[in-house]
């Protein structure tokens, strides 16, 4: 096993055409992390549609390679405009901003794109590795494991997340309720509907990430008043090979970075306090640390590389356990249902050539990513120059065709609005966006799971303890339930200050 | 905020509160042959209003801090919704190319004040790209009205 695997895999993504899907999505990727309003999770979305006619494999490199490109573009608006296009890209500000002010942005955007290389080269290695041993060991898995895990999947935002943990609670149970609307696939009644045809088919959640994220996040825009303010860009070809000159020097900074990517990546919403939490590492390490927030190279490599790094790392339980890390991940989840594949550890024996095909095009799409940004910035950073009376009406019409696309359902572009007005108030009131999502992506599986542990073990909730790996897995998630009460006793106890906490979305 | 919080949190729970009546309904025991339909919805519902009530007894007693959204801040988010609720009734009419058409133009006019060769280039020439690229090339059809009937589409 294993090498020819990756063979088989490399001969699928590296096809004239599936190679030119990577460019294609990776060209669209960029442009979309660019843009406000759009970022991986509904770019991804609003596109899954026009995967609909295509093969599975290429279908699913189309998708990646948009959220490959989607990376990379939240690293150009943070760096030339101070305005992170995606959360995880806040820490990116810090130096990358100050360094493009002091006419440094093409050594910040060098830094940046190679970081992220490296650190989703490094994730990508670990996956391709790991992700055929724990789909083993997942096979192995009944429905308690996998209720177990879910509730991990959720506890982890509540625990770590940061913010108002019930809040965090409210915003998963939220997802989860309108996940049951509609018809329940085992006694086949309809559930919340309250007579209205119109809820019968439930909430699509591509149509909740189109609203949420894209709707939502423009109103935000709107009311904080968009004006960018952007530096030049001197991307010269020397500027990149004197940055490439001085970057080995930081090799520390790229393995604890890349590692700490990785381990809070392949948990969900991990890669936002990836990146604050390498930021503070290497700020800590670093013998420039007075230099962190004026414009340190080093500030821009930490964080670029942990969020790519996890941003990768979130595949793994998508493709291994059918559980996704990241709202993106969950969009591609559903993509892979509607291509009529089933997630989970069974794919890696059923299709072996979509999984491998997809792994291998992590790599291709990975190196294609980096040459393309770092050739077509200035093209990119244009982008961010069309005038906002254009490029808002735009985004809510693509956002529009991507909502009715998916049922063809007029309907759908009304629930897209809603949602919209939802994401809206739901940001300024700091409950977070990400686990109802996920919640609403996973609300059939884990009912199912829950379900048939019940009737296995006739209703007692004692078998989620008394299996070995699905008790610890209940343990851990319990503990990470209980941790938001208990931290503020365990400083008392401690007598430190409570560190600054940072917003925690991704 | 604090009222905000209190009013999206009280919304939530009268939402809660109907899962709960329908979980009733449906039954949240279990049934011949395991957990019913409302099993499920009935205690994501329940802990959900208990969570909301903790939500608005944090929020009544913080002090008063700043408003959720100053009346200059409110008006254009509202003049982002409405033009945008218009164009998506518009669609069940004239179809999402038209609409989108109107739409587009008559934001970048009025919002923009762009030139009017702009205006109708752009109002022109997008829906014209989205139609080529949507429902030429990916075949994913859009709502369509009465104008693409009188093309033939």
């Amino acid at each position: 096993m294993g090498f020819e695997n990756i063979l088989l895999g490399f001969q699928i993504a590296l096809t004239p055409f599936n190679l030119s899907v990577a460019v294609l999505g990776i060209f669209l990727g960029t442009i979309i992390g660019v843009l406000p309003g759009l970022g991986g999770a509904n770019g991804v979305a609003i596109l899954l549609p026009v995967t609909f006619t295509m093969p599975p494999t290429s279908a699913i490199i189309l998708l990646t390679s948009i959220y490959w490109g989607a990376l990379f573009g939240g690293a150009i608006t943070s760096i030339l405009f101070n305005i992170p296009g995606e959360p995880w890209s806040v820490a990116t500000t810090f130096d990358g901003y100050p360094m493009a002010r002091q006419g440094e942005g093409g050594q910040a955007l060098t830094a940046a794109f190679t970081s992220s290389f490296i650190g989703a080269f490094f994730s990508i290695v670990l996956i391709t590795f790991f992700a055929p041993v724990l789909a083993e060991i997942a096979l192995k898995f009944g429905p308690a494991e996998f209720f177990a895990i879910q509730l991990l999947t959720f506890s982890s935002f509540v625990g770590l997340g940061g913010g108002n943990p019930f809040k965090t609670l409210v915003a998963i149970l939220l997802g989860f309720i309108l996940a049951t609307v509609g018809l329940d696939i085992v006694t086949g009644q309809l559930r919340l509907t309250f007579g209205f045809t119109g809820l019968m088919k439930g909430f699509d959640f591509i149509i909740a990430v189109i609203g949420l994220f894209g709707i939502g996040e423009i109103l935000l825009s709107v009311e904080e008043g968009l004006s960018f303010k952007g530096s030049k860009t001197g991307m010269k070809f020397r500027v990149v090979l004197d940055t490439w000159k001085i970057l080995p020097r930081y090799w520390r900074t790229f393995v604890r970075s890349s590692f700490i990517g990785f381990w809070m990546g392949f948990k969900p919403g991990g890669a936002t306090p990836a990146s604050f939490m390498s930021y503070a590492f290497a700020k800590r390490f670093s013998k420039n640390a007075d230099r962190f927030g004026k414009g340190e190279i080093e500030g821009v490599i930490a964080p670029e590389t942990a969020a790519h790094s996890a941003g990768v790392a979130a595949i793994l339980p998508m493709i291994t356990l059918g559980i996704p890390g990241s709202p993106t991940a969950a969009v591609m989840l559903g993509g892979l249902i509607i291509w009529g594949l089933q997630p989970g550890p069974l794919l890696f024996k059923e299709k072996p050539e979509f999984v491998w095909g997809l792994i291998a095009s992590m790599y291709t799409g990975n190196v294609i990513g980096v040459v393309m940004v770092l050739a077509l910035v200035p093209l990119f950073a244009a982008i961010l120059r069309i005038p906002f009376a254009i490029l808002t009406p735009l985004i809510i019409v693509v956002c529009a065709i991507g909502s009715f696309a998916v049922h063809n359902s007029m309907l759908d572009i009304w629930y897209m609005l809603l949602f919209g007005v939802i994401g809206y108030m739901f940001k300024k009131l700091d409950y977070p966006i990400a686990p109802l999502v996920l919640a609403l992506v996973l609300g059939d599986l884990a009912e199912t799971a829950l379900r048939q542990s019940l009737i296995l073990s006739q209703g007692s909730l004692a078998i989620f303890f008394t299996r070995p790996i699905a008790g610890a897995i209940t343990t851990l998630a319990i503990f990470f339930f209980i941790l938001p009460a208990v931290t503020p006793w365990w400083r008392k106890f401690r007598g430190s200050s409570p560190p600054a906490t940072h917003t925690s979305q991704s | 905020m604090r009222v905000a919080d209190i009013v999206t949190a009280s919304i939530l729970i009268f939402l809660g509160g109907l899962v709960l009546a329908d979980a009733l309904r449906l039954g949240a025991g279990w049934g011949s042959d395991g957990p019913n339909s409302g099993f499920f919805p009935f205690w994501l519902a329940l802990i959900m209003v208990l969570s909301c009530a903790v939500i608005i007894v944090q929020a009544a007693r913080k002090p008063t801090g700043r408003s959720f959204v100053t009346r200059e801040k409110v008006g254009p988010v509202f003049k982002v919704l409405w033009p945008a609720t218009a164009s998506v009734m518009l669609i069940h009419w004239v179809g999402l190319y038209v609409s989108s058409a109107l739409y587009i133009g008559f934001y970048m006019r009025w919002v923009g004040r762009h030139t009017w060769s702009a205006v109708v280039l752009l109002a022109f020439g997008i829906p014209v790209t989205i139609f080529f690229v949507f429902e030429k090339w990916f075949y994913v059809p859009m709502p369509k009205g009465p104008l693409e009937a009188w093309l033939g589409y």
